[in-house]
């Protein structure tokens, strides 16, 4: 059984007795894993390569649904309702539930129309109301400066650190609830990773975010709460500074201080 | 003799073949566009494009016939076969994807890819030209259809498998239902390697003879009416290239030329698509 330090703040997710299991796997990769996860923080999920982390953040929007006979099992409390419901309507759920991949992706349309994509979706059409909010998002994404002159320009024309934040603004445009983020800098140099964690570190005002990482830095410097993973179980959440610090499994401490992983 | 002296003179005894058979192969191909060019633009006049198929020896003939006939036939079986095959291939990389279905198809249609064009035009004369009763511009489109549709099913069904599938999940990650994902992201990745295969595709049937003489037959004079025999730039070529009255094989060199620009144009526009692509 995980160890889970309380969480005092309100929660925006809580995965009850989770189960996924591949359609191609013989067992499950995630197994009976129980979380919470507060809201207007951020929990860094952390632990060894293949222990599930992907596979549990691409849970929470579902997109396990793209690929056929993948199974998921137990419950993910969003707003009340098990989000793992048949008749969840995952086009209203990604909106809410939004996602930054490990590598950019940027489409392959102008900068302008890469923000406004999701706005778009949804019906948004007045010109002007779609430039301000494009604006504030590139703003928000603090890379308004560097793209604010050539917007009609191809997305695919500027760095990957530019093309991760210009997906950040992209995902924060629509105005999520929580943002997913998948290992966001590992493609990235270390500049542009400092940028990046400051930036999200800035959106949690806003939203609630979750961020697998391998680097158990990066989840100390950022990080309100941290997840440890091993081999799809949740071995133990705390806040960040504890965990670190004192951590309350012998695995945790071992994985941290460098005997594994 | 050295280990290594001996590598050396193998490596250059290879590199000396290959390079004579690259230079006949290079040869061979600019003697026949030399000949085709000298004895083309030779051919060429203002009547090529103004004047009809007229009988032998007389001074106003020319090729607007065939030229006209030839545009029908091929814009027909293009405006059908474009967007059949951009459907079929957008279902096979997007919907059937390795599913049996999905592979069988893809069988098939490289079977059709490598069917001889002559096979394809009798089957079209068997079942629409004989029961029609007549040869007609719509039976030489249909075969042309017939002959382009794999190619563009094939290269879109590739073009939109190289399409990464991080960007498919980005566009689903924002909430966009599965066909605006195809429509605006997916094609969009594509669109350069889509369009080169509607250009290859466009080419290699404007290139076909054998089809066109089971199916739209041939016309000396103009005729718009696709529901009548109805002359193309390569069967004209053909009866008058192989005729023996020297003005008539003088428009068949003058045919010849115009068709091979107009299909090196298409090759070499498809290519720079490509290339345009890979640079970016
Ligand atoms: N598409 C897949 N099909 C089958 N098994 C998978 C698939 N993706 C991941 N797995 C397996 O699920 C487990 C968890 O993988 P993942 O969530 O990617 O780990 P992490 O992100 O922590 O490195 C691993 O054992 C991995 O092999
Ligand atoms: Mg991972």
């Amino acid at each position: 059984m995980a160890t889970i330090a309380e969480i005092l703040e309100e929660k925006t997710l809580e995965v009850k007795d989770f189960e996924f299991t591949y359609a191609s796997a013989e067992q499950a990769s995630i197994k009976k894993l129980t979380m919470p996860i507060a809201k207007h923080s951020i929990t860094a999920l952390i632990g060894p390569s293949g222990c599930g982390k992907t596979t549990l953040l691409r849970s929470f929007n579902r997109m396990h649904d793209l690929y056929p006979g993948n199974k998921y099992d137990g419950e993910i409390l969003f707003k009340g309702r098990n989000i793992l419901q048949e008749k969840e309507d995952l086009i209203n759920l990604r909106i809410q539930i939004g996602m930054i991949f490990q590598k950019p992706t940027a489409f392959p349309m102008s900068i302008f129309d890469n923000v406004a994509y999701g706005m778009r979706l949804q019906g948004m059409k007045n010109k002007s109301e779609l430039s301000d909010r494009v604006e504030k998002a590139l703003k928000d994404a603090a890379i308004w400066k560097e793209v604010k002159d050539r917007l009609k320009h191809d997305a695919n024309g500027l760095s990957g650190g530019q093309q991760q934040r210009l997906c950040i603004a992209r995902a924060i445009a629509v105005e999520p609830e929580v943002l997913l983020f998948d290992e966001p800098t590992s493609a990235l140099d270390p500049i542009s990773t400092s940028g990046i964690e400051e930036l999200i570190v800035e959106l949690k005002e806003r939203v609630s975010i979750i961020i697998v990482t391998h680097n158990m830095q990066q989840a100390a410097r950022v990080s309100d709460y941290t997840g440890f993973m091993y081999l799809g179980e949740l071995i133990e959440l705390g806040k960040t500074e504890d965990m670190f610090v004192t951590p309350r499994e012998k695995l945790t401490e071992e994985y941290i201080t460098g005997k594994f992983g | 003799m050295t280990h290594t002296q001996k590598r050396i003179i193998v490596n250059n005894i290879v590199m000396m073949l290959s390079t004579l058979s690259a230079i006949i192969g290079i040869g061979f191909l600019f003697w026949i566009l030399g000949v085709l060019i000298l004895n083309g633009v030779d051919a060429l006049s203002w009547n090529i494009f103004s004047q009809e198929g007229a009988p032998p020896g007389y001074e106003e003939s020319g090729l607007k016939h065939a030229l006209i006939g030839q545009l029908m036939i091929v814009g027909v079986a293009t405006f059908f076969g474009v967007p059949l095959g951009i459907l079929a291939g957008t279902y096979l990389s997007e919907y059937g994807q390795q599913s049996k279905l999905a592979e069988t198809i893809r069988d098939i249609s490289d079977i059709m890819m490598s069917a001889p064009s002559i096979v394809i035009g009798a089957f079209v004369y068997a079942v629409v030209v004989a029961p029609m009763g007549h040869f007609s511009g719509w039976a030489g489109s249909i075969a042309l259809t017939i002959i382009m549709l794999p190619i563009i099913l094939r290269t879109t069904d590739d073009m939109l498998q190289l399409v990464p599938s991080t960007l498919r999940e980005a566009a689903f990650a924002l909430g966009a239902p599965k066909y605006k994902v195809i429509m605006q992201v997916v094609y969009r990745g594509a669109k350069a390697g889509i369009l080169t295969g509607i250009l290859l595709g466009v080419a290699r049937v404007a290139g076909e003879t054998a089809p066109l003489l089971f199916t739209s037959f041939n016309d000396n004079f103009l005729n718009t009416n696709m529901n009548e025999p109805m002359a193309s730039l390569t069967v004209t070529m053909f009866n008058y290239a192989t005729s023996p009255y020297e003005d008539w094989q003088k428009l068949g060199w003058a045919a010849a030329f115009i068709l091979s620009m107009f299909i090196l144009g298409l090759n070499i526009l498809g290519r720079l698509f490509l290339l345009k692509k890979r640079g970016k």
